[in-house]
């Protein structure tokens, strides 16, 4: 059983480093353009408030394997071919996506309106508005349900396993199928996600104090 | 050599005429007038609902109004065309409400920064100050209104009549040509309103302009050159304090509506 996890984690490592990347560059993509949608859907016109509104409903109401498996094997039918690697980030960023529009559109909804009153009042435009006033604010707001949505892609992007991406969960697999080791190894898996979402965890607690002096 | 009756009077620094609001099909503000000159304090008192606060809030276009005009020294506030209800542009806006000061019923100060920083923001930002300049500014005023001691301090570590203070040094240090205060004691403990009425006394003394909605009405009969009763979307009744006061004119309503108060005061 020992020898089966030294002969793993090597293997596992690499799994890891996918993972992390899988999951940095749905984190990092969906919180620059869910978060550019989120301002929309509160500030923005209309129409486009529409649109962002109908996106984040229909994403969150669809089972993220749907969506990863809509965007490989769906796509193409529409003349849209991505590898694995591609499809799953892209599927895991749109989901990841309708979370950070609503975790902006609550911080800053949860900003009293007397706010945005106070900075016109002092004669500020509205983008010095929303950089001095409303920005700092919702940010303490937004920080952690947003590292504990964080988590949740982290955990989610083991479904990219099913692309047959070599990610953490599909490492684990193949050394399965190596080695018949399955418990050790399955829990040696959990391990390592636990750690990484473990350590977000706290993150997202510590911040909550630091800022928890601000609520008013 | 002219009479004094031709000398022309100056314009009034703030014209409100004929002002209308509604909200959806229910009327606000049904056809409002009123003048305050330099150096006036005038106050609008007047029951809940009577749109008081809305008149106040669309002197510095934070409620937009749906017809009639608004002018602060000659300039039409919200309106780049007031007929065709061609709004200005957000740089523009921006630049006549910063010719008015408001001090707010909630305060609305900004959680995240202190009491020097909620007054520097607009100094720094609109004015363009020097982070120096404005820092020596905030401290002035703060120290003007008794808090010379807590400029560094958040909004949640004052009590609720010192964050009134900085609500006013915040509005007073941008060098408004009026002020706008909306009920600014009605959220406070009975204990803490006068701190901040003495201060609103003081700056009433050195000549500022301003445009008061109260329901002290002490303070009014002392601090106002003009009061103005609304009831129902319009101006009921409009006099000097001594008139209204001592003089026990004004209509039957604004009667009624003092008798209430003083009823209120002698059950207590």
């Amino acid at each position: 059983m020992l020898s089966a996890i030294l002969y793993a984690i090597p293997f596992l490592g690499a799994g890891l480093a996918v993972t992390l990347l899988v999951s940095l560059l749905t984190v990092s993509l969906s919180l620059v353009i869910g978060g550019l949608m989120g301002v929309a859907l509160v500030y923005g016109p209309a129409p486009l408030r529409w649109v962002i509104r109908g996106f984040s409903d229909v994403v969150r109401g669809i089972p993220i394997l749907v969506l990863i498996f809509f965007v490989y094997y769906g796509l193409p039918v529409a003349g849209l071919n991505l590898q694995p690697f591609s499809a799953a980030v892209l599927a895991l960023t749109v989901f990841k996506c309708a979370q950070v529009i609503e975790n902006v559109r609550g911080a800053i909804g949860s900003i009293p309106r007397g706010q945005m009153d106070a900075g016109k009042a002092i004669g500020l435009t509205f983008p010095a508005r929303l950089v001095y006033v409303i920005a700092p604010q919702a940010v303490r707001r937004f920080l952690p349900p947003w590292i504990n949505g964080v988590t949740d892609a982290v955990k989610g992007s083991a479904l990219v396993s099913l692309l047959g991406v070599t990610d953490l969960m599909h490492s684990i697999q193949q050394v399965i199928g190596r080695t018949y080791e399955a418990l050790p190894l399955y829990v040696l898996g959990a391990v390592f996600y636990f750690v990484i979402n473990y350590t977000l965890s706290m993150l997202s607690r510590r911040l909550e104090l630091r800022y928890s002096y601000i609520r008013d | 050599m002219e009479t004094s009756s031709s000398i022309p009077k100056p314009a009034p620094l703030l014209q409100i005429a004929g002002v209308k609001k509604q909200y959806g099909s229910v009327p606000v503000l049904r056809g409002v007038d009123l003048n305050v000159r330099r150096g006036q304090v005038v106050t609008i008192l007047g029951p809940s609902g009577s749109g008081k606060t809305t008149l106040l809030r669309c002197v510095n276009f934070l409620e937009v109004y749906d017809g009639g005009s608004v002018q602060i020294d000659g300039q039409e506030v919200g309106y780049r065309d007031v007929v065709q209800k061609k709004f200005r542009s957000e740089r523009d806006l921006a630049r006549i409400r910063a010719e008015t000061g408001m001090v707010f019923q909630m305060f609305n100060l900004f959680p995240h920064l202190t009491a020097a920083e909620n007054v520097m923001l607009g100094l720094t930002k609109v004015r363009g100050k020097s982070k120096g300049e404005a820092r020596d500014l905030a401290s002035h005023w703060l120290g003007r209104v008794g808090l010379g001691d807590k400029l560094d301090r958040l909004p949640s570590q004052l009590s609720g009549g010192q964050q009134q203070r900085v609500g006013i040094a915040r509005a007073v240090a941008m060098g408004p040509k009026i002020l706008l205060l909306d009920e600014i004691t009605s959220a406070l403990d009975p204990e803490l309103v006068g701190e901040v009425l003495d201060v609103v006394l003081d700056l009433a003394d050195e000549g500022m302009t301003m445009l008061v909605v109260t329901h002290e009405i002490a303070f009014a009969r002392e601090v106002s050159s003009e009061i103005v009763f609304m009831a129902d979307g319009v101006i009921d009744t409009q006099g000097p304090p001594e008139d209204l006061f001592e003089g026990a004119r004004g209509s039957e309503r604004f009667r009624a509506f003092l008798s209430r108060f003083e009823t209120h005061h002698r059950r207590r």
